[in-house]
C-alpha cells in the first residue's frame, strides 16, 4: 500500500511545484481563467495517456496512438459533423478494429511495437482519406461542452479529474481491471487460471482505442478544425505521460491518476517557458528536462526505499 | 552485399538454406515491388527507378544499421532519438562548414562528434538515472530537437558544392551515397558476425544474466552501441542535408518509424539477441519500392500510406513467424 503511494506522490509533487513556479512566474495565472487556459490542451493529452497506459498495462508499446488520434479528430470535424449516424458508427468501428489489433497481436505472438508501426500508416492513411486538407468543423455539442465553463472550477480541471478518478475505478477498484494488470504481471498464471488472454488483450486495445477516440473528439472540440497530422506528437508524449506518472513498461504497473498527472505536466512543462520569457524554441526540451528531472528523483527515492 | 539471384539451383541444400535465411523475405518483398512497379510502366525507366532505390535506401539503411545493434541489446532497447539527432549533427555541420569547401572533412567529424555527444548523453541517461532506453532515448530527442531548433533559426545554410555533388552523384549504376552505406553496413556485418563484440552484443541480447556472468563487459559493450547509434544517425543528417541542399527540422521525422522498420522487416528478432545486416538493406529497399510502385500505380497520398501500413504488418507477420519457430 505504501509503495503504491509513494509511486503517486512523485507526480503529485512535480506538477504541484511546476505549478508553483508558474504562480510564482505570473500570480494572474492563478485564476479561473488561468487555470483553463493552462490546462484546456491537456484534456486530449490526458485521454491519449490514458489509452497508452491501457496498452502498457498489458506489456505492450503503441506507437499509432498519435496517428489514431488525428484519425478520430478528422472523423469528428467531418462524418460526425455531416453525418452523425455514420461518423459515430465510423468511431465504434474504429475502437473495435483495436481490439481486432489486439487479439491479433496475441494470437500470433507479434511484437505489438511493429505491428502498432504499422498500424500507423494505415491511421494515416485514412485521417487523408477522410480530410484531405485541413479543416472540418466540430459538432456543437462538443464544442459547447469543451469550451463551457462550469461556476467555481474550470473545465480543464473537472475534465482531468473526471478522466482521473473514473479510470482509477476502473482498473485499480474493478476485478476486470486488476485482472487486466494481471496480464502485464504475469499472464501464464492468469490462462492457467482460466481467463482468455485473448480477450483480455482485445479488451485492454479496445479501451485504448475507446480513449484514443475520447482524446481526438476532445481535441476537436478545443480546437474547432482538424488536420491529418493534428496529434502525431501524442505518441510520445502519451508514452512520456504514463512513464512520468509512475507507470513502468513492464509487469502490469500502471497508474491512471498519475498518468493523467503526467500528462498535466508535460502539457505545463511545454508552456512554462513562456512564463520564464524563455523562446518558445525550448518548449520541447522544457518536457524532455522535466522527464529525466522527475525520473532521477524517482531513482533517489526508490533507492531509499531499498536501503 | 548479398546477390540473392545467384545461386545455382542444381545445389537444393544451398536453395534450401537460402530460404532460410530470415533476411530472405526483405529482398523478395522489393524485387516483386520493382517487378510490379516495372509491369506497370511496361519496362520504362527500370535503371533510373533502381537507381533512385539505392539513393534513398541508402539513407534509412545507415540509420538502421545503428538502431540494428541497439535492438540487438534486447527487450526494451530502442533508440529513438535517432531522428533528433540526425536534425542536430546535421543543422550544427552544416552550420560549421558554412558552404566553406575547405571545411567538408571537418565538417564531418562535427557531425561524428555531435552523434558521440548524443549516444553519451543517451548512455549517461541510462546507464547513471537507470531509465529504460525507449524513455531515455524520447526525453533525450526533446532536448536535441530543442537544440537543434534553437540553433537552426529558420536560415538554411547550402552545402559546400563538392559535397553537395558528391552526395548527389555517383557511378553509372551506383549512387555515391549507397556506396557509403553499403561500405558502412559491411563493416557492420564483419563486426557482428566475425567480431567478438559482435558476439557480445548478441549475447547480451539473448540472456544480459548470463553475459554478466560470462565475463561480458555489459555496459562497456552497451555504451558502444549507442554511442555507434548516434554517430550513425550523425553520419545520416550530413548526407542527407547535404544531398537536400541543406539541413531542415523535420529531416529526420520519418526516420524514426524507419529505423525500426527496416530493422524488423529484414528479420532481425525485436526481441533482440538474433539480428542480420543483409535485412536491412533489403528491407530499405522495399521500403522506397513500395511507395514507388503505389505510386505508378497513381493512387494518393491516403491509399498509399494505408497500403504501406498493411504491408508492414503482412511481412512483420510472416517474418516473425519464422523468428519465433526457429
Amino acid at each position: 500500500m505504501t509503495r503504491e503511494h509513494l509511486r503517486i506522490l512523485l507526480p503529485v509533487l512535480s506538477l504541484a511545484v511546476l505549478l508553483a513556479a508558474v504562480f510564482y512566474l505570473q500570480p494572474r495565472a492563478m485564476s479561473y481563467f488561468g487555470l483553463n487556459l493552462l490546462f484546456n490542451l491537456a484534456i486530449p493529452v490526458a485521454l491519449a495517456t490514458i489509452a497508452q497506459m491501457m496498452i502498457i498495462m498489458v506489456n505492450d508499446i503503441d506507437l499509432s496512438i498519435g496517428t489514431f488520434v488525428s484519425f478520430c479528430a478528422c472523423v469528428t470535424a467531418t462524418l460526425v459533423q455531416d453525418a452523425p449516424l455514420l461518423g459515430y458508427a465510423v468511431l465504434l468501428a474504429a475502437v473495435l478494429v483495436y481490439a481486432g489489433i489486439g487479439a491479433v497481436i496475441h494470437l500470433r505472438g507479434l511484437p505489438a511495437i511493429v505491428v502498432t508501426l504499422g498500424t500507423s500508416f494505415v491511421w494515416g492513411g485514412l485521417a487523408i482519406l477522410v480530410l484531405p486538407s485541413p479543416g472540418g468543423a466540430s459538432p456543437d455539442w462538443l464544442q459547447s461542452l469543451m469550451k463551457s465553463k462550469p461556476p467555481l472550477v474550470p473545465m480543464a480541471i473537472i475534465a482531468a479529474t473526471l478522466i482521473g478518478v473514473l479510470t482509477h475505478l476502473l482498473i485499480k477498484r474493478s476485478s476486470i481491471g486488476v485482472v487486466l494488470q494481471g496480464v502485464g504481471g504475469n499472464e501464464r498464471a492468469l490462462e492457467r487460471a482460466g481467463w482468455s488472454i485473448v480477450r483480455l488483450k482485445a479488451l485492454a486495445y479496445g479501451l485504448a482505442g475507446l480513449f484514443g477516440v475520447l482524446a481526438g473528439m476532445a481535441l476537436v472540440g478545443l480546437t474547432t478544425s482538424a488536420d491529418a497530422n493534428i496529434a502525431l506528437r501524442y505518441t510520445l508524449l502519451s508514452i512520456a505521460g504514463v512513464i512520468l506518472g509512475g507507470g513502468e513498461f513492464t509487469g502490469g504497473r500502471v497508474s491512471p491518476i498519475g498518468a493523467v498527472l503526467g500528462a498535466l505536466t508535460l502539457t505545463l512543462a511545454a508552456s512554462f517557458l513562456s512564463f520564464l520569457r524563455l523562446s518558445p524554441d525550448w518548449q520541447i526540451g522544457a518536457q524532455g528536462a522535466i522527464l529525466i528531472l522527475v525520473l532521477a528523483i524517482r531513482l533517489l527515492v526508490t533507492r531509499r526505499e531499498a536501503n | 552485399m548479398s546477390h540473392i539471384t545467384t545461386t545455382t539451383p542444381n545445389r537444393a541444400a544451398g536453395l534450401r538454406d537460402l530460404v532460410q535465411k530470415p533476411w530472405i523475405w526483405a529482398y523478395l518483398a522489393a524485387a516483386a515491388a520493382f517487378g510490379a512497379t516495372m509491369v506497370i510502366s511496361g519496362g520504362q525507366g527500370a535503371g533510373s527507378l533502381f537507381y533512385a532505390a539505392l539513393t534513398f535506401a541508402a539513407f534509412s539503411a545507415i540509420v538502421g544499421v545503428g538502431q540494428m545493434f541497439v535492438i540487438t541489446l534486447g527487450p526494451g532497447n530502442v533508440d529513438l532519438s535517432i531522428p533528433a539527432s540526425m536534425t542536430l549533427a546535421a543543422t550544427l555541420a552544416l552550420k560549421f562548414m558554412d558552404s566553406n569547401p575547405s571545411l567538408i572533412l571537418p565538417g564531418l567529424m562535427v557531425a561524428i562528434g555531435v552523434g558521440m555527444g548524443c549516444g553519451l548523453f543517451n548512455f549517461a541517461l541510462i546507464l547513471l538515472l537507470r531509465i529504460p532506453p525507449i524513455i531515455a532515448t524520447l526525453s533525450s530527442s526533446f532536448l536535441f530537437q530543442s537544440l537543434a531548433i534553437w540553433s537552426n533559426r529558420g536560415i538554411r545554410v547550402k552545402p559546400p558544392e563538392p559535397l553537395a555533388e558528391f552526395t548527389t552523384g555517383g557511378a553509372v549504376f551506383l549512387p555515391n551515397v549507397a556506396l557509403v552505406a553499403i561500405l558502412i553496413a559491411l563493416a557492420a556485418w564483419v563486426v557482428l558476425e566475425r567480431a567478438i563484440v559482435g558476439r557480445w552484443i548478441l549475447s547480451i541480447g539473448q540472456n544480459l544474466r548470463a553475459a554478466q556472468l560470462s565475463g561480458v563487459p555489459v555496459n562497456l559493450v552497451r555504451f558502444g552501441v549507442y554511442v555507434a547509434s548516434a554517430v550513425l544517425a550523425g553520419v545520416t543528417g550530413f548526407l542527407l542535408a547535404s544531398f537536400s541542399g541543406g539541413a531542415n527540422l523535420n529531416m529526420g521525422t520519418e526516420y524514426m518509424l524507419m529505423s525500426i522498420a527496416v530493422v524488423v522487416i529484414g528479420g532481425s528478432s525485436i526481441a533482440g539477441g538474433n539480428s542480420n545486416v543483409p535485412g536491412i538493406w533489403g528491407a530499405a529497399l522495399f521500403m522506397f519500392l513500395i511507395v514507388s510502385m503505389l505510386n505508378s500505380y497513381g493512387l494518393g497520398a491516403g491509399v498509399r500510406l494505408i497500403l504501406t501500413g498493411l504491408i508492414i504488418v503482412t511481412v512483420v507477420a510472416f517474418a516473425s513467424k519464422k523468428g519465433y519457430a526457429a
